[in-house]
């Protein structure tokens, strides 16, 4: 691996307080910034170390809410009773990510931020969109893994498993910043590539995502997620969907959807839930609601089939929280 | 190489030998700990923020102290296996995603290739050589034998490593709980055996976990 120097920080006011003069490279867990090192997509020259900032790593219930700092690891996510309880979604979610050895190391913050998993992206010798270059090889190169929606000039998908669920739970994201923590729905802190297409999100230089906080988690409330890979094992999800919502007297009284695996971004399906709301659920409504919500996507050449499977997964988690 | 030398008598290895002819003893040498400790560090309106090239830890192997300086980008696995003679954790895919460098970090597996050493300063790491006592074998290797869980064997000290951190430790908040199969195969779910012999490595883990009271 090549060299590079370590910051160790003491606190996140000097993380945000960086020089601009330079570009600085933050490693939570490391298991993403470390593979972009190996395979030389980037050479960081200084790499600064979060883990030597304490009080980062925490699951709490304040106010009602969650608060879960960015270096908590998966694997406590996935462990932890109170999320497993009132939050299937996140839970199933966690478990669902990488393997044990990347759990006990992985963090909530580096999933939310980790880079694409497009082939192109990770070749070196490529020089796409994404690392400054002109074009996006994945428009009419091979495209099995890509976007069917939001792509335009970049046709990554967003690779995280927590994205989606914490998004169908309203979560908001707490940003570190030179001027103090803003929130913003995590939502909204996910951007297209048109925004800018080096970016996956909102942040700005020396910026920082500190912590994710959920609501109260409803009484009569369900949430499951459902993923769909290649591989019987471990894998990158090829279409995810995340699914929270009420079923009362047999009818959908609220339903938030996001699919991962579909777009640059966790991908909302205002559409879908619309027409689930305030109607009764039988296969039918649902079925129909899970094609509606697909009918703006524009497959590649390869991937049309994401389409189909986006269909599947949606029906699926919708028809388990009856 | 460490300030403190692993006891057990060793023989000459093949890569001793290697090492010989390569210009010899690489990072024999004690470095001395005034390197381990620069002045460089970036200016911040919070303060300095200290940067380095190089770090002295102290990790503890297999019960084995060693003090030693590591730079930055020095992984956990390039350590083990270069400069503490610890071959037996395996360099495969070297990106996380094959399991050979599976080692135990305060007990729970990890991918070594994806953990810099600098990280795991004054943390206890276990490896495939810690395993044994004398001549008694844990009672996963003793399964992987007994079950033919080898074929060409070189995943093997990484797929030992998880089931024993799943075993000993990580599956204890369940520990009277019994194991299936789907627990089994999602605990040893970051390891990859190219040989395809995940029958016998099942059922490997299955008798140990019978062993260590797990079924």
């Amino acid at each position: 691996m090549k060299e590079f120097k370590l910051a160790q920080p003491q606190n996140l006011a000097q993380v945000t307080s960086l020089p601009s003069d330079q570009r600085y490279f933050l490693m939570a867990g490391g298991t993403d910034l470390l593979d972009e090192i190996k395979n030389e997509i980037i050479d960081p020259g200084v790499v600064v170390d979060l883990k030597s900032i304490p009080d980062l790593a925490y699951i709490r219930s304040t106010d009602e809410k969650i608060r879960i700092g960015a270096m908590t690891r998966v694997s406590e996510l996935a462990e932890n009773s109170t999320i497993k309880t009132n939050y299937p979604v996140l839970h199933e979610a966690a478990l669902s990510l990488a393997t044990p050895q990347l759990q006990n190391v992985g963090t909530v913050g580096g999933n939310l931020c980790q880079r694409p998993r497009c082939w192109y992206y990770r070749d070196p010798q490529v020089e796409c969109r994404k690392k400054g270059g002109s074009r996006c090889y994945a428009a009419r190169g091979r495209n099995r893994y890509h976007a069917i929606l939001g792509g335009g000039i970049c046709h990554i998908v967003y690779p995280s498993d927590l994205a989606p669920a914490l998004i169908s739970l309203d979560a908001e994201a707490t940003i570190a910043t030179a001027n103090g923590d803003r929130t913003v729905p995590l939502e909204e802190f996910y951007t297209l590539p048109r925004v800018d297409v080096r970016k996956e999100n909102i942040l700005k230089a020396n910026e920082i995502l500190k912590e994710v906080k959920i609501p109260p988690s409803k009484n009569e409330g369900k949430s499951t997620y459902v993923k769909l890979k290649e591989r019987g094992t471990w894998d990158f999800a090829l279409v995810s969907a995340a699914v929270c919502g009420i079923v009362s007297g047999n009818t959908f009284k609220d339903i938030k959807i996001v699919l991962g695996g579909v777009a640059p971004i966790p991908w909302r399906l205002e559409k879908a839930e619309n027409l689930l709301k305030g109607n009764p659920v039988t296969d039918d409504v649902v079925k129909q609601a899970a094609k509606e919500a697909l009918s703006d996507a524009r497959p590649l050449k390869e991937n049309a089939y994401k389409q189909d499977l986006a269909a599947i997964a949606v029906s699926r988690a919708v028809l388990s929280l009856v | 190489m460490g300030t403190k030398q692993n006891k057990k008598g060793k023989a000459y290895t093949r890569r001793d030998f290697l090492k010989g002819f390569g210009g010899g003893a690489i990072g024999a040498a004690v470095v001395p700990k005034i390197l381990a400790q620069e002045s460089a560090s970036i200016e911040t309106k919070k303060g300095k923020i200290p940067v380095c090239s190089k770090k002295q830890v102290t990790l503890t192997v297999n019960g084995e102290k060693y003090t030693l300086v590591v730079e930055p980008q020095e992984t956990l696995l390039d350590v083990l296996r270069e400069r503490l003679n610890l071959t037996g954790t395996k360099k495969t895919c070297n990106q996380g995603e094959c399991g050979g460098c599976t080692v135990l970090l305060d007990d729970e597996p990890v991918y070594s290739c994806l953990y810099l050493a600098f990280r795991a300063d004054g943390k206890d790491i276990r490896t495939i050589e810690g395993l044994a006592e004398k001549e008694n074998l844990h009672p996963v290797q003793q399964a992987f034998i007994d079950t033919d869980a080898y074929q060409c064997g070189f995943c093997a000290p990484g797929f030992i490593m998880s089931t024993v951190g799943y075993l000993e430790t990580q599956g204890n908040s369940q520990s009277n709980m019994k194991l299936n199969m789907e627990d089994i195969k999602t605990a040893i779910s970051g390891n990859i055996c190219r040989c395809g012999n995940y029958d016998q490595i099942y059922k490997a883990v299955a008798e140990a976990a019978k062993k260590m009271g797990r079924s």
